[in-house]
């Protein structure tokens, strides 16, 4: 016979024999690779999208100016215009306003209103010029129009023509819908208006957000900026059309990196029951290959039939995974929208868009990933001695080289080495490294384990009466321990990362519930749709609440955003009023902090959050200067404190400072305490009595806990979904391994049999194996788990996200996990017993000559 | 007008200075801006500067110049102050009250086309302006202004071409028709202020593909404004102003009504002595000698015309065929602004600007 026909004969007879475990390991390729290529496919759609939709509001500018602050005076911008180097200067205002009735979520109810001057913007961003009716030019510089993309005017409801309500602080005003924004990207919920119109209708008078630049040709651009940036001094930044990209780039990138080192965990798991199926493959086929050895094979013939049997599994499952990825990831984005429902690209409606150079490299992923499964087994397979492996019996060896301890220890130690490195590009690499080594040495270290753990087993119960059935279970687990680790690789990898996952989730929450506990002390809190730069309680309606009756206490507070580095998204500046006493008693504060009578009383507290202190290096005691008032001003960091709110950082001040220096004594939100036996709902009543009180969003602090849990459970869907098909993926495993090795063993059962072990017995038996094995697989599972969740509580979510939570373990859900693993692997173990005792005993027997 | 719906171009600003002019009743009237009266007495220097209380006002500019190696050129400068009669309760400094819009053009035979560009701005910020008092506008870097000797100084820049022109009066201001009381149409309200200063001295420079060409020629400036809509009936206009070898200035327009034959007409002669001719509109006519269709908007303008001011016969002959200025890419107008040379008994009389509007019929819904 030829080379190849044996190859396709040897190949398809095999499947064909198996086609269950060859079905398993192709899902859990398939799996993988789908689950990897679909996250991918979403996060650069929606990635793109929002990037694409946030460039197309900056139009084809060179330049931008903006101030430090949200926003800048209006007096640079005749400035820059006459500017020498300067073709065109394009101010821009941008508001996000709230829209009345539409307050369903966090932030999915602000219209986001670019105010533009027509004439000037024509040149830099046409994208953004209204549509108006036939010959209603001026309604473009009209004061009480605005253009909506349709995406807008759909989520409004309104149309050409129509009115439409929008809060400007504790004001309603009514502007006409003048037209449409017909080249807004779909999905993008913009509103365009004349900058003057903006300014006037939403108290802005005198502010932009940015001013756009188009230079002059033949000016170079980057040395240009340095000299704008050193002319306009501290107060400003000058950015190109890069920085923006970094910034928005730079918004997202923790959260796209850990959903795609998530979906490679699918992969990963997926690796596993490749190696398990092809380790169970040659095993089998032991004495098969010795014969074609004898017969004239070569080792390189024998190595290139099983590496090309993995290939050919690998091109299988990989394509079948390009294709059940991309349906998944058209069917997230249809009904979760491009963030999966995390809020992270907001506004965007996209598109998947295939591009075969991504598609080429995920099936390379899944076809070298299957390959690495396929080359351990290959090897051994090749290095057998034909005379020995003729013989039958020794499959337990085989194993016993790829678990040397050497191996397994060395990447433990690395493991832990990795866990004390600090990020690299902001990105806890390290963390996951080290996450990968400590599965791998796990699972390597896996069958001594199962070898001293079911030997001890079985010399302790020697003496006990545990029944001749039990005793052959145990006997078997001790001895053939390499056959056992196999099967249970699969679980090992798939329950440790579904319990590291469950973990970090559950510290996660917990911690958010103890810190929303810390931060929403008050009853009720009142906010007014902040516009732009104005707080949107001025000081008659903070007056006007002081003297509502039912208060035991009431806060004010001013937020506003800080832009400290350009390339990064803002800062958030809370200015409160911050118990001097103790300012725990304030903020959830770390242990990192100044002690309260410890502060010098001439300098200006500030207490920043964790993403302050990683990202812009803020330190305790340090003396820090902020871009708030006219001029920047000195502060001395008093205390860390914890910020599950704001990844990219914020600043919490007393407010009595911040209007001390900006003289803005406006505020945004209100903290309102009852008194004992007030009811809220008499409170509610009589806020909206005041005569702004229609404009007022009212919450209770027990409605915000629940909405944030709800946005917390709605970020973490797509995890449990991961989850699950990691923990579906490991169960298959364990079915696939267990058949396998079941049906290996039809000689044994054959033997046990004519020894006078009843049928029954033989399935008991199997059943006490499978489940022994789970529990085991599901104890070092946790055990492998929880050091996992060690580093995703502590190393990679603070290294991702910047911030720090306790570790809190989820209990009945573990056990309820554990649980149902071990139930279905005995069951599993007893479906595939009753096909391997059900051959004829005499049959089972002569096949061992 | 399909190309509204396209969303980027910016269009109409221009198309409706002149449909202000053009059509009644698209606005209702503004209590906010005066009307055009005939009792008016035009004074100056305060008359030279912006009419903020008029809706509409331009300086317009036209003129031969004569390259050092006595080539012809050229060229059109317009600054338009337009009132939005909107925004004037709005405090921002970036209400747009009044726009100015800006256009430049020249013609060079050598290139065979008109050169053109055009501008809009709101006023403000000291960006855009146009100044009372005095003629002071300005554009970005586009200027005119009147310096207290009465000399005008011109600079427009665009990228490839542009002017920078000293403009000094040899004669006295022209006020046409009534004292600078211009009736535009049969009803009395019909009207706008309109003052000429023909024979302007030229000196300056012109750019063409950016290299300078110091230049002479003689120019004419008008300086109009409005509050009043032209008839319902008219359908555009052909005016000419020639600056005559014998040292008199020439005035001539006609409104075409839509059903042919013309809603008003007016010209005025007047001599190197300052002697004034007004003819009465049916005293004034218009008629084609030759058409030109325009292979950019295939309108059909009359670019040669003979011309009839009492006894007097005047031929115009345009100094190249396409000096349309379509600005459809960004204002939305299309007209036809040409220098054309005039004879008389066949002779060379003078050279002057013949304007032709509303002869582009885009405007069917």
């Amino acid at each position: 016979m030829k080379p190849p026909s044996i190859f396709r004969w040897m190949m398809i007879s095999e499947w064909r024999a198996h086609i269950m475990q060859i079905a398993v390991a192709l899902i859990a390729i398939a799996i993988g690779v789908a689950m990897a290529f679909s996250i991918h496919l979403i996060n650069s759609a929606a990635f793109n999208e929002f990037s694409a939709a946030s460039k197309s509001l900056s139009g084809q500018s060179d330049l931008q100016v903006r101030g430090r602050k949200a926003f800048l005076d209006e007096a640079l911008y005749p400035l820059l215009a006459k500017h020498s180097s300067i073709a065109l200067a394009n101010p821009v205002l941008e508001l996000d306003v709230a829209v009345p009735g539409k307050q369903q979520g966090r932030n999915d109810h602000k219209l986001k209103i670019i105010g533009i001057d027509p004439f000037r913007a024509a040149q830099i961003s046409p994208d953004l010029l209204g549509v108006p009716e036939e010959g209603e030019t001026l309604d473009r510089i009209a004061s009480d129009t605005i253009f909506l993309s349709p995406a807008a005017m759909e989520w409004l409801q309104v149309e050409q023509g129509d009115a439409l309500q929008l809060q400007a602080g504790l004001q309603a005003i009514t502007l006409r819908v003048a037209g449409g924004l017909v080249r807004a990207r779909a999905g993008q919920r913009i509103a365009v208006m004349d900058i003057g119109a903006v300014q006037w209708r939403f108290g802005q008078i005198g502010q932009l957000s940015r001013i756009e630049l188009k230079l002059k040709d033949g000016i170079n651009h980057a040395a240009f900026k340095t000299r704008l940036a050193k002319e306009l001094g501290e107060s400003y930044w000058v950015m190109e059309a890069a920085d923006q990209e970094a910034r928005i780039a730079n918004m997202s990138r923790a959260y796209r990196i850990n959903l795609n080192m998530l979906a490679l965990v699918a992969l990963f798991t997926g690796t596993f029951l490749v190696f398990s199926t092809q380790a169970l493959s040659v095993i089998r086929r032991r004495q098969q290959f010795a014969l074609l050895r004898v017969l004239g094979f070569t080792r390189q013939q024998l190595l290139r039939q099983i590496i090309a049997e993995g290939g050919f599994l690998g091109i299988m499952g990989s394509v079948l995974g390009l294709g059940l990825g991309y349906a998944v990831a058209a069917v997230a984005i249809r009904f979760l929208g491009g963030d999966l429902g995390t809020n992270f690209f907001p506004g965007v409606k996209p598109g998947i868009f295939f591009d075969p150079w991504d598609a080429v490299i995920f099936f390379a992923i899944g076809l070298s990933v299957t390959l690495l499964g396929s080359i351990a087994p290959a090897l051994e397979a090749v290095r057998a001695r034909p005379a020995l492996a003729l013989r039958s019996g020794a499959e337990d060896a085989v194993m016993a080289k790829l678990s040397s301890p050497w191996f397994a220890v060395i990447c433990l130690s690395l493991a832990l080495l990795f866990t004390q490195l600090p990020p690299i590009f902001e990105l806890p690499v390290f963390g996951y490294l080290a996450i990968a080594l400590l599965l791998i040495g796990g699972i390597t270290l896996m069958p001594r384990f199962a070898a001293w753990t079911f030997a001890s087993l079985l010399n302790r119960l020697h003496h006990e009466r545990i029944g001749a059935v039990f005793t052959l279970a145990l006997a078997r687990l001790a001895n053939a321990p390499n056959q056992a680790a196999i099967a249970l690789g699969g679980i090992l990898a798939s329950f440790s990362l579904m319990v590291a996952m469950a973990i970090m989730v559950t510290s996660f929450r917990v911690s958010i519930d103890a810190w929303l506990g810390q931060v929403l002390p008050a009853d009720l809190y009142v906010r007014a749709a902040a516009i732009g730069d104005q707080g949107g309680f001025q000081s008659d309606a903070q007056n006007a609440i002081i003297a509502l009756p039912g208060f035991d206490r009431v806060d004010f507070f001013r937020t506003q955003q800080l832009t400290l580095d350009i390339n990064r998204p803002d800062v958030t500046l809370f200015a409160r009023p911050v118990d001097k006493e103790d300012p725990r008693n304030t903020l959830p504060l770390t242990d990192d902090v100044i002690a309260p009578g410890s502060l010098p009383e001439e300098v200006m507290p500030v207490w920043v959050s964790e993403a302050m202190v990683d990202l812009y290096g803020y330190r305790v005691g340090e003396k820090v200067v902020l871009p708030i008032g006219a001029v920047p001003s000195e502060f001395l960091v008093a205390g860390v404190w914890r910020d599950y709110g704001r990844q990219f950082g914020a600043i919490q001040m007393q407010l009595t400072d911040y209007q001390r220096l900006t003289g803005d004594l406006s505020v945004n939100n209100v903290a309102l305490w009852l008194q004992a036996g007030t009811s809220s709902d008499t409170v509610v009543a009589s806020l909206r009595q005041l005569p702004f009180g229609a404009a007022l969003e009212i919450s209770r602090s027990s409605d915000m806990r629940a909405l944030s849990f709800e946005i917390f459970d709605r970020s973490f869907a797509v995890t449990y979904l991961l989850e699950i098909v990691a923990v579906v993926i490991g169960l298959l495993g364990v079915a696939a391994s267990f058949s396998a090795q079941i049906l290996a063993r039809a000689k044994e059962f054959g033997m046990l049999r004519h020894i006078g072990v009843m049928r029954r017995q033989i399935l008991v038996m199997l059943t006490a194996e499978g489940g022994l094995l789970t529990a085991l697989g599901v104890v070092l599972g946790f055990v492998l788990g929880w050091g996992i969740s060690l580093i995703l509580v502590f190393i990679v979510n603070p290294q991702s996200f910047h911030w720090t939570m306790q570790l809190h373990l989820p209990w009945g859900w573990l056990l309820a996990i554990a649980v149902i693993m071990l139930i279905s692997a005995a069951l599993t173990a007893l479906f595939f017993g009753r096909k391997a005792v059900s051959v004829q005993v005499i049959r089972a027997v002569r096949e061992d000559w | 007008m399909k190309r509204n719906k396209s969303g980027s171009n910016f269009n109409v600003f221009v198309m409706l200075l002149f449909s202000c002019l053009l059509i009644t009743g698209v606005y209702a009237e503004s209590n906010r801006l005066k009307p055009v009266t005939p009792d008016y007495q035009l004074s100056f220097p305060m008359d030279y500067g912006a009419h903020q209380d008029f809706r509409i006002e331009w300086w317009y500019i036209t003129g031969w110049l004569e390259t050092e190696d006595k080539k012809p050129l050229g060229f059109q400068v317009t600054f338009f102050r337009y009132a939005t009669d909107r925004n004037h309760d709005n405090p921002s400094r970036f209400a747009a009250k009044d726009l100015i819009i800006a256009h430049l053009a020249l013609s060079d035979p050598a290139v065979g086309k008109l050169m053109h560009v055009e501008r809009t701005a709101r006023e403000g910020f000291d960006l855009a302006y146009a100044k009372p008092g005095n003629t002071n506008v300005r554009l970005d870097d586009w200027t005119l202004v009147r310096e207290e000797d009465g000399r005008y100084q011109v600079d427009m820049q665009a990228s490839d071409f542009g002017l920078q022109l000293s403009l000094t009066p040899t004669q006295s201001m022209m006020l046409q028709d009534m004292d600078g009381f211009s009736r535009k149409g049969p009803k009395p309200e019909q009207a706008s202020y309109y003052y000429s200063e023909p024979h302007l001295s030229v000196t300056g420079t012109v750019l063409r593909q950016n290299k300078p060409v110091t230049v002479k020629g003689r120019a004419w400036l008008d300086h109009e404004w409005s509050t009043a809509h032209l008839d319902s009936d008219a359908d555009g206009w052909d005016w000419v102003g020639a600056n005559l070898d014998d040292g008199s200035a020439l005035v001539a327009f006609q409104i075409r009504a839509k059903q042919g034959g013309k809603v008003w007409a007016y010209a005025a002669l007047r001599d190197a002595k300052g002697n004034m001719t007004l003819f009465d509109p049916d005293q004034v006519e218009f008629t084609p000698i030759r058409t030109w269709r325009s292979p950019h908007t295939e309108a059909v303008y009359p670019v040669a015309m003979h011309i009839r001011t009492g006894e007097i016969e005047w031929r115009l002959t345009p100094l190249l065929d396409d000096q349309e200025l379509d600005a459809r890419q960004s204002t939305a107008a299309v007209y036809w602004e040409g220098a054309v040379m005039l004879t008389k008994d066949n002779k060379p009389a003078g050279r002057g600007y013949l304007e032709l509007t509303g002869y582009v019929k885009p405007l069917t819904l």
